[in-house]
């Protein structure tokens, strides 16, 4: 039993060399590298899946920053909106009095002026009468210096019933 | 459900067992008659010039194989083993009935000694182990040409997935994790010699014709495989591994002047394909055994009484059942456990320059 038979040793070479050297070049070759192929593929798909779902994830993530940046930007806009209609009604109100100021001053100016000018128009007025006074006194030439004077008085009372 | 019809089969089978023995009993045998248990059993696990199938009513059927035979006196001599059956002579040949050429073809030379002649005859171990490298052939063509026919991406069917699980687990699990980087050069040979091993170990288990050839059993089959790992071994060692042989890193006195560890290393080289010889010969050879004992325990208790032969007949079929399972597993394991050997031993023959680098 435990001495090998050389005709089945013969037959077991045979057998086992062909079955090795068919296998080993149509065989197991294709089937462990197209399994191994096959593996690549599945690793390389998953990768690219998974690249796309970080890429998505990417995306989102992106969207809500603009969408938060926007609310923010639109936040800002409303506030400075207020901030400048509130300066511009402050502006409008400090400039309503200043020309309210400008215009009192104008006026009170001007009444300055109007009196200035009636002051001068009275003065000027006096002085006419001054002089129809003295224009009077004149003409009258009087010799009597009581008269004269009585008359002046009688013409200053005159002049300041008039006025 | 499914499971319960399983069980019922399985007790009808039993139960038919059961009957067997009744049969037999109706004929006893004669004393000179009784089954020579050993012989039988030996008969059965041994080589043979014809596949005998069964007999029915004294009558043998038999598959007749080709005798190949050269011897100095006749030259080549091709004819059919049924020429030989039951002791007959046939062109000077005969079968050697007992002595040292006990089973094996004959022939007397000039002087009247029994020499044994040039034998390259297809005897059922030659015809099982072609039957099953056709089979092995068959298999895995197909899938490979389903492979080779397919876009990488394709989804394979069952048959091929299934083919391709077996492959593939060898592959992942024994090959690359034992051999590293240089795998690929020895792949095909070690799946080649798995799915050789797994698949004679699995015929050798089925009992009826193409199969019951106990190839795996038998000396010269795993002689062969084991000088095949010897040389892949070997073949392709690099420097590190005759440096590891002839001068391993140890104290220098046990290297010279007698080089105790060198000669032991080198032995080594031999042992290592010699033990996955014994041990793959042994395992199938104890499991043929063990299951053509049970099975004839029914008919040694014949001469016990119909009870006993009957009690017998249930154990000896339910052990069988478990006998057949199990080495179904031994199947299996052994030819990975050659496998795996295989692989751990090339690997070791390529000691790498980054040791840390190899495992995965």
């Amino acid at each position: 039993m435990l001495t090998p038979d050389f005709g089945l040793l013969f037959w077991m070479t045979f057998s086992f060399l062909i079955v090795l050297g068919l296998l080993a070049k149509f065989g197991f070759p294709v089937i462990t590298g197209m399994v191994n192929k096959r593996r690549d593929h599945i690793s390389q798909s998953l990768e690219a899946a998974e690249e796309a779902a970080r890429k998505l994830e990417n995306v989102k993530e992106e969207s809500l920053a603009i969408l938060d940046e926007a609310r923010r930007q639109q936040a800002a806009i409303i506030k400075k909106a207020m901030a400048d209609g509130e300066q511009l009604l402050l502006n409008a109100q400090q400039k309503a009095v200043e020309e309210t100021e400008k215009q009192l001053a104008l006026a009170r100016q001007r009444i300055e002026l109007q009196k200035e000018k009636a002051l001068g128009e009275i003065n000027a007025q006096v002085a006419m009468l001054s002089v129809d006074i003295a224009e009077k006194v004149l003409h009258r030439q009087l010799d009597d210096k009581s008269k004269e004077e009585a008359f002046i008085l009688q013409m200053l009372d005159e002049t300041e019933r008039i006025m | 459900m499914y499971i319960c019809k399983r069980i019922l089969i399985s007790l009808g089978a039993v139960a038919l067992g059961w009957l067997l023995p009744l049969c037999a009993t109706a004929d006893t045998y004669t004393e000179e008659e009784k089954p020579q248990i050993s012989e039988i059993i030996n008969e059965h696990t041994a080589d043979s010039y014809w596949w005998h199938i069964t007999t029915i009513n004294g009558h043998h059927i038999s598959v007749y194989l080709p005798v190949i035979v050269h011897s100095e006196d006749n030259g080549w001599q091709v004819f059919s083993s049924k020429h030989l059956a039951h002791g007959r002579t046939y062109k000077g040949f005969r079968i050697d009935g007992e002595g040292k050429y006990k089973g094996k073809i004959i022939y007397h030379n000039a002087a009247g000694e029994a020499c044994r002649p040039w034998d390259i005859s297809i005897t059922k171990n030659a015809l099982a182990l072609m039957i099953n490298s056709a089979i092995m052939l068959a298999l895995f063509l197909s899938v490979a040409r389903w492979y080779r026919r397919r876009p990488e991406n394709a989804v394979p069917g069952k048959f091929v997935c299934a083919i391709e699980m077996f492959v593939m687990n060898i592959y992942d699990e024994v090959i690359r994790k034992n051999i590293g980087d240089r795998h690929q050069r020895y792949a095909p040979y070690l799946l080649t010699a798995f799915f050789f091993i797994l698949i004679n170990n699995v015929m050798g288990i089925i009992p009826i014709f193409p199969g019951g050839a106990n190839t795996t059993g038998n000396i010269a089959v795993t002689c062969i495989l084991a000088l095949c790992t010897l040389v892949a071994v070997n073949l392709f060692g690099n420097r590190e591994y005759w440096k590891e042989i002839f001068w391993p890193d140890v104290p220098v006195w046990l290297k010279v002047p007698i080089p105790i560890i060198p000669v032991i290393e080198l032995f080594g080289i031999f042992t290592k394909p010699f033990a996955l010889m014994v041990r793959l010969l042994a395992n199938i050879f104890a499991g043929h055994t063990v299951i053509l004992s049970l099975t004839f325990m029914i008919f040694v208790t014949v001469e016990m009484g119909v009870a006993m032969n009957v009690g017998m007949t249930a154990f000896s079929v339910i052990l069988s059942i478990i006998m057949n399972c199990l080495e179904l597993l031994v199947a299996y394991i052994q030819a990975y456990v050659f496998t795996m050997l295989s692989a751990v031993f090339i690997g070791l023959s390529q000691p790498s320059h980054h040791p840390k680098k190899v495992k995965a």
